[in-house]
Order: C-alpha cells, then structure tokens, then sequence
C-alpha cells in the first residue's frame, strides 16, 4: 500500500516501497502468463495517458497494463512544439481533473512537468519520464528483471554506458539501484556525463573497456544521434568504436552478466546486433516484466488505496 | 517646509551615532544632538537607523511594452517600500531604450510617478543587437546615467570594445551582464550536482566568469571604466579583485539572492528560484561574503525581475528568469549581513547607497550637511514574515516568499517630502 499520491520518481522513494512494487510485480508478472490475462483490479477506474513526448514503448505497456486490469484508458498526444503556445499544462491538468482521471501517466520534455501536474490535480500522477529526471517506471522495470535474474541487489555491479548526461532511465537507476545495496558505474566520455555525478554515489568512468570488469548487468543507452551534431562527440563510428557494447567488451564482464537496454536500440551505435540479438541479452524479457510493473504501479497507487 | 528627524541612530560618512537630523526643503541642512527647533514634520526614529536612501543600479521596471509584468508607477513605488529613494533600470523593454526619446520617456514617467527617482539606462548597441553602438550621447543628455544590454549582453568583443571607448569618450559608464550565451546554451540552473539531481540543464560558471575576464581586460587595455553587473560565482570575484589590485577601473555588484540563497532552492521545481545567473552553491556564496567584506564588491543591488504570475506557474524551463526584489532587498541583506556580523551597518550602507551613486554619478549618498534630502529609515528589531501577495510590485515572484526576516523599512524621504509607504504587518 503505497501511502502516496503520485510517483514522480525514486528519488524520494523508499526501499520498502520499492520492495513491495516489486513483490507485488511479481504477481503480476504471472497474471501475463496465463491465457485468459485480466483482472478485475482496476474495474471502473479511469487512466488518462498524456504524452508531450513520442512513445511506442512505454505507452503501450502503461495502456496494455491498465487495460488488462481493466481499467478504461484515454491517450492524450501534445506535439511538444504546442508546449509554450498551447494550453498550459495546470489546465490540460485540471481539465482531465475534471472529467474524473483517476491516474495520469505525463511523459514531458521537461524535468520536473510531472512534479507541477501533481501539485494541482487531484488525480494520482506517474512520471513516464520528464526531461533529463527521472523515469521511475523504465528503472523499477530494469531492477525487477536484475532482481528476477540474480535474486538480490547486494552486490551487484552495473555499469550503465552511453549518453548518461541526457538519461533520465540513468538517474532513476541511479536512485533505485543505491536504495537496493547495488553498486553502480556509470560510462561516457566527459562530454555524455552531467556535472558531479561522481556526488551521486556512483563510480565514474570514461573508459568501458576498464570498467566492464567484472560487470554483473551491463546496460546501454540510447544515443541520440542529434548529439553528434551537437558536438558532444565526433561521429558514430568513433562513438561505437570507443564506447559501444560489443561482443569483444561484453567478454570482460562477468561470465553470467545480462545486457539491458531501455530501448529503441541503435543497432550498431551504444550495442552491437550480435549483443542485441545474443544470449546474454534480457531486453525483450525488460519489455514483459515492464506490463508487470506498470500493472503494480497502477493497483497500488488506485486501487487498493482508493477501490 | 523643515522636518526634524530625532533621536535616530544616525549613519552619516563612517559614523553611526545617536543624532537628530533637520532638513529644510529638499536639503539636510545640520545632523546633530538634540536639535530643538519648531518644524512642520518631526519624525521620531528612537530605536530606528537613519539611513541615506537606498540606491539601486539594477532593475527592471519593465515599461514600455511589459506593462503586464510591472510598470514604473508600480515599481517605484515598491522601490520605495523598500527603502529605494534612486534606482536605475535596465533598457530590456519592448522596444528597447536605445534612443533618447525612449530614455525621456522613462524619466518622464518616473517624474510623473513621484516615488523613487528613476534613472534610466539606456542601450550599448541598437536594438539591443549587439551589432552597432546606439547613441550614447544624446541618451546621456536626455537623462541615461549608464549603458548596458543587459540580458543579451554584447557577444562581439570588438563591439564591447567600442561601446568601451565610446563610452569613455563622453564620460559615461558601462555596465556589463558577463555571460558568454555560448556556453549558458538554454541552461536554466546553476551547473553541478542540483542541476544533475533535478535533471535541469546547467549553466556553468564559466559563462559568467569567460566574459567578466573578458571585459576586465578590455577595460585594462583600453583604459575604461567597466562595472560589472550581477557577480554571483567565486571566480568572477576573484577576477574582479586581482583587476582592482592592477589598478583597473572595475566595479561590480552582487544581489541579495547570491548572498542568501544557494542552488538548493531548485530542487524543489520552485520556478522563483529560476534567476540569471544562476543561484550557485554554498561557496560561491562564501566568496560573495568575502568580497563584500573586502570591497572587492562595490554595491548590492536588486536585479528587481517583476513576472506575472501565469508565466512563473510553469515548467520551469518555460518559466521566465528573476526574482522580485525591491521589497525584500534591504530586510534580507540587513538579516544576512548584519546580524550574522559579516558587514556592520555602515558598511551596508555603502554598499547601497554611497558606492552605487558614486557609480552611476547621481550625489554621495551619504547623509551629510547641504546634501539631498533622500533618506531612509528603518527598524532594526522588527521582524516580519515576507509575504508576496502583499508587495506593492506587480511582480509577486518572489524567492523570499515565507521567510523571516530581520529589519524592516519605516520611513521614507524623498528630496526632503516623506513618502507614504506600506508597511511591513
């Protein structure tokens, strides 16, 4: 029973609300293997989906999620070039208020949007991602697949590579995997890294090759390609030749590590089609286990509190 | 018309003593003991401070054009409340006061207003563009006690160089937002851990740092006066102290928010915090103390940045940058400087009122005998609660919004007349 309105991310999360989503996904989990999935768990509640940012993954899985408990589930699309002209975001807010939201799930360009929806709706808000913060879902997802593969955080090496300076899936794992007793390595060269992240008890790395040792969950990144011509790095092929996850790296991890990634993948670009596509790799079992969480998520935060 | 101020502790030249203070029309005409003489106004001050009027040299009044976010009727009058008897505003408005008619038109409204006086500053360059210089000298003969583009600060060096000389040429003084927009990019807080924690785009202090070095060596080698606006970093002290040792003609000036706030106020979204530059970090702020304490800084001033409140209740990078300041500037500055000893109150003084007219070449500021009436009296034990739905200003964008404050502003003079003002309660 989660004793909280919204979640904006991990950062002000607990372990023992950690721990019970997660527990509670485990459940979940399992309704996803049976044929007949659905539950009645979120019989007459409302869920509004509102995305300022594209989204095939995340939304999809909050929906399928919401509707398997059967939920009724609304999308809201904003094209993020309305942001600043259209209407204010405490309006759209109070509007979906208003036609009885009991949940909305806000993924927006901007860190912090989802802290200012929840402050003024009544609704319970979920962060499916602000800006460079926090995406509280893709972490608790990515910690449940660790979980679900090793049984325990305590003493887990992850080293997280790629664009960490732009990943809000970087911070709340950051935050969660702290909470839970892992260690944590973050890669990219210094360009990719935001200022004093080594004060966000973390190691801090520029080289992978160094810090892939002994690596027990290896994570890649999206890397926006916009960043190259931003000039934070000099082209693809240097990129994936210094700091991309292939199968040459992946070999100095730990002989069991599993290789994540948030996705959509680059291919060729943070990771390699043969790390993709190999054994070592949870990215499609990432996907599943992401209804499962989302679905404990929505019964915490709705149903059970307020059913 | 006389007025007798009596039995204030009285802060005149390098003196703070217990002193009665008589003016005749707009002059101090004697500061001493137990004047006794018949007059039209006699203001008690027991157990208040008698301070020359408070002068500001940064601030936006907003008019013409942003009316909605404060005009000079309103903002003069919270400069008052604020124990602001001068204040110099900045031409960013819609257009900007790049020419004379523009910088008459400001004073005009600010004669109008009858509250501060207000002195306008106009453009360096046309436009506000940074391309080419505007006509300093005719604004300076319509009134501009200073040039500047403020927020968009002039890029070119060549430019700066020629605003520099020119300005010079005709005896006026520049004054300069130091911030290479390079490498602020669209960053919204200070860079470093908080801006890492939030996920909020950083801007480093090497924005402001890069151009204050710049401006300080243009003004060494072409032998100008430079005064910088807004210090808010370690660094940018540093520079402006080791130019001063040289011999440079720098000055420069810091505002309440850097001396009482830290970045951490960001972390919480509160768009209020969201202030240009950015509010830095506990050592930043210590370098701030320091170089108040060692003249390295020469004024506090406002950087009053009225908003409407429907643009403040925003995402935060949408959210426009500044913090109403008027109305909290002296309070803050007297709880965080003087009751914690870092400066004593005559110093304070200085620093709002003799330095900064000093600068801008508008009287001493100091309460001395055939000087201009503009005096400010305030109640050292006070104690109040800063509440911004009660400010005068337009502009309720106050960080300070909730905080307890020491020292509050009673009375005002302006050129002799005692001005109504609200108070505090």
């Amino acid at each position: 029973m989660l004793k909280r309105k919204d979640l904006l991310g991990l950062k002000d999360v607990t372990r023992e609300e950690i721990e019970e989503i997660l527990a509670l996904a485990a459940q979940m989990r399992k309704v996803l293997d049976q044929s007949a999935k659905k539950t009645t768990d979120l019989q007459g509640k409302s869920v509004i989906t509102l995305f300022y940012e594209n989204s095939t993954r995340t939304r999809t899985s909050f929906e399928t999620a919401a509707k398997i408990m059967s939920a009724s589930t609304t999308s809201i699309s904003v094209a993020t070039s309305s942001v600043s002209k259209g209407e204010t975001l405490i309006d759209t807010g109070k509007n979906l208020d208003a036609i009885c939201a009991d949940a909305i799930i806000i993924r927006h360009s901007m860190s912090g949007a989802p802290h200012l929806l929840a402050k003024n709706v009544r609704a319970s808000v979920i962060n499916a991602g602000d800006g460079l913060n926090e995406h509280p879902t893709q972490a608790l997802l990515d910690m449940y697949t660790m979980k679900e593969h090793f049984g325990s955080f305590e003493g887990l090496k992850v080293v997280i590579a790629g664009d960490i300076k732009h990943s809000r899936v970087a911070r709340s794992n950051i935050w969660g995997l702290n909470k839970m007793g892992a260690s944590v390595t973050v890669c990219a060269p210094k360009t990719l890294l935001p200022a004093e992240i080594d004060k966000m008890n973390v190691t801090v790395s520029s080289n992978l090759d160094e810090c892939i040792k002994g690596a027990n969950v290896v994570m890649g990144l999206r890397m926006q390609l916009e960043r190259q011509q931003a000039g934070l790095f000099p082209s693809v092929a240097e990129y994936h030749a210094f700091y991309g996850i292939d199968a040459k790296r992946l070999r100095n991890a730990d002989g069991d590590a599993i290789v994540m990634h948030p996705g959509p993948v680059n291919r060729g670009v943070e990771m390699s089609s043969e790390v993709i596509d190999g054994d070592q790799s949870v990215i499609l079992p990432q996907v599943t286990n992401g209804v499962a969480v989302r679905m404990a998520i929505l019964k915490l935060l709705l149903a059970e509190k307020r059913g | 018309m006389n007025t007798l101020i009596k039995n204030g502790m009285v802060v005149a030249g390098e003196t703070f003593e217990k002193a009665d203070v008589y003016i005749q029309d707009n002059k101090i005409v004697k500061i001493g003991k137990d004047i006794d003489c018949a007059v039209d106004t006699e203001i008690d001050a027991e157990g208040k401070i008698v301070l020359p009027g408070f002068v500001d040299m940064h601030c936006h009044l907003r008019e013409p054009g942003l009316e909605y976010k404060e005009d000079i009727a309103h903002g003069s009058l919270a400069a008052l409340r604020g124990g602001f008897t001068s204040i110099a505003c900045m031409p960013n408005t819609r257009p900007p006061i790049d020419n004379a008619a523009l910088v008459s038109y400001v004073r005009t409204k600010g004669i109008e207003a009858d509250n501060a006086k207000v002195y306008p500053i106009g453009c360096i360059t046309k436009g506000q563009a940074g391309k080419e210089i505007a006509e300093m000298g005719f604004m300076r003969d319509a009134g501009a006690v200073a040039f500047s583009d403020d927020g968009l600060p002039v890029a070119n060096s060549n430019v700066m160089r020629m605003g520099l000389e020119y300005a010079a040429s005709i005896g006026a003084l520049i004054i300069s937002h130091s911030e290479d927009k390079e490498l602020s990019g669209d960053g919204v807080v200070n860079e470093g851990l908080n801006a890492t924690v939030s996920g909020l785009k950083g801007i480093t202090r090497a924005a402001e740092e890069c151009m204050v070095a710049r401006d300080v060596l243009l003004a060494e080698t072409f032998k100008t006066r430079v005064h910088i606006a807004h210090v808010s970093t370690r660094g940018s002290v540093d520079i402006v102290r080791r130019a001063k040792a040289r011999g440079v003609a720098v000055t420069c000036e810091t505002c309440p928010h850097y001396f009482c706030a830290t970045d951490d106020e960001i972390l919480s979204y509160n768009t209020n915090a969201k202030i240009n530059p950015p509010l830095r970090t506990q050592d930043d702020v210590d370098a701030i103390l320091e170089g108040l304490c060692d003249g390295t800084i020469d004024a506090i001033a406002t950087d009053h940045a009225p908003h409407a409140a429907d643009e403040k209740n925003k995402e935060f990078n949408l959210a426009p940058f500044g913090t109403s300041g008027f109305e909290t500037a002296f309070s803050l500055a007297y709880t965080y400087l003087v009751e914690t000893n870092v400066i004593d109150i005559v110093k304070l003084s200085k620093l709002m009122s003799a330095n900064p007219a000093r600068i801008l070449g508008i009287g001493s500021g100091l309460i001395k005998e055939g000087e201009r009436a503009d005096i400010t009296i305030a109640d050292p034990e006070k104690s109040f609660i800063v509440d911004r739905t009660k400010f005068v200003s337009k502009g309720k964008n106050s960080l300070f919004h909730g905080w307890k404050l020491k020292g509050a502003v009673t009375d005002v003079l302006v050129d002799g007349l005692s001005k109504e003002i609200k108070s505090y309660d």
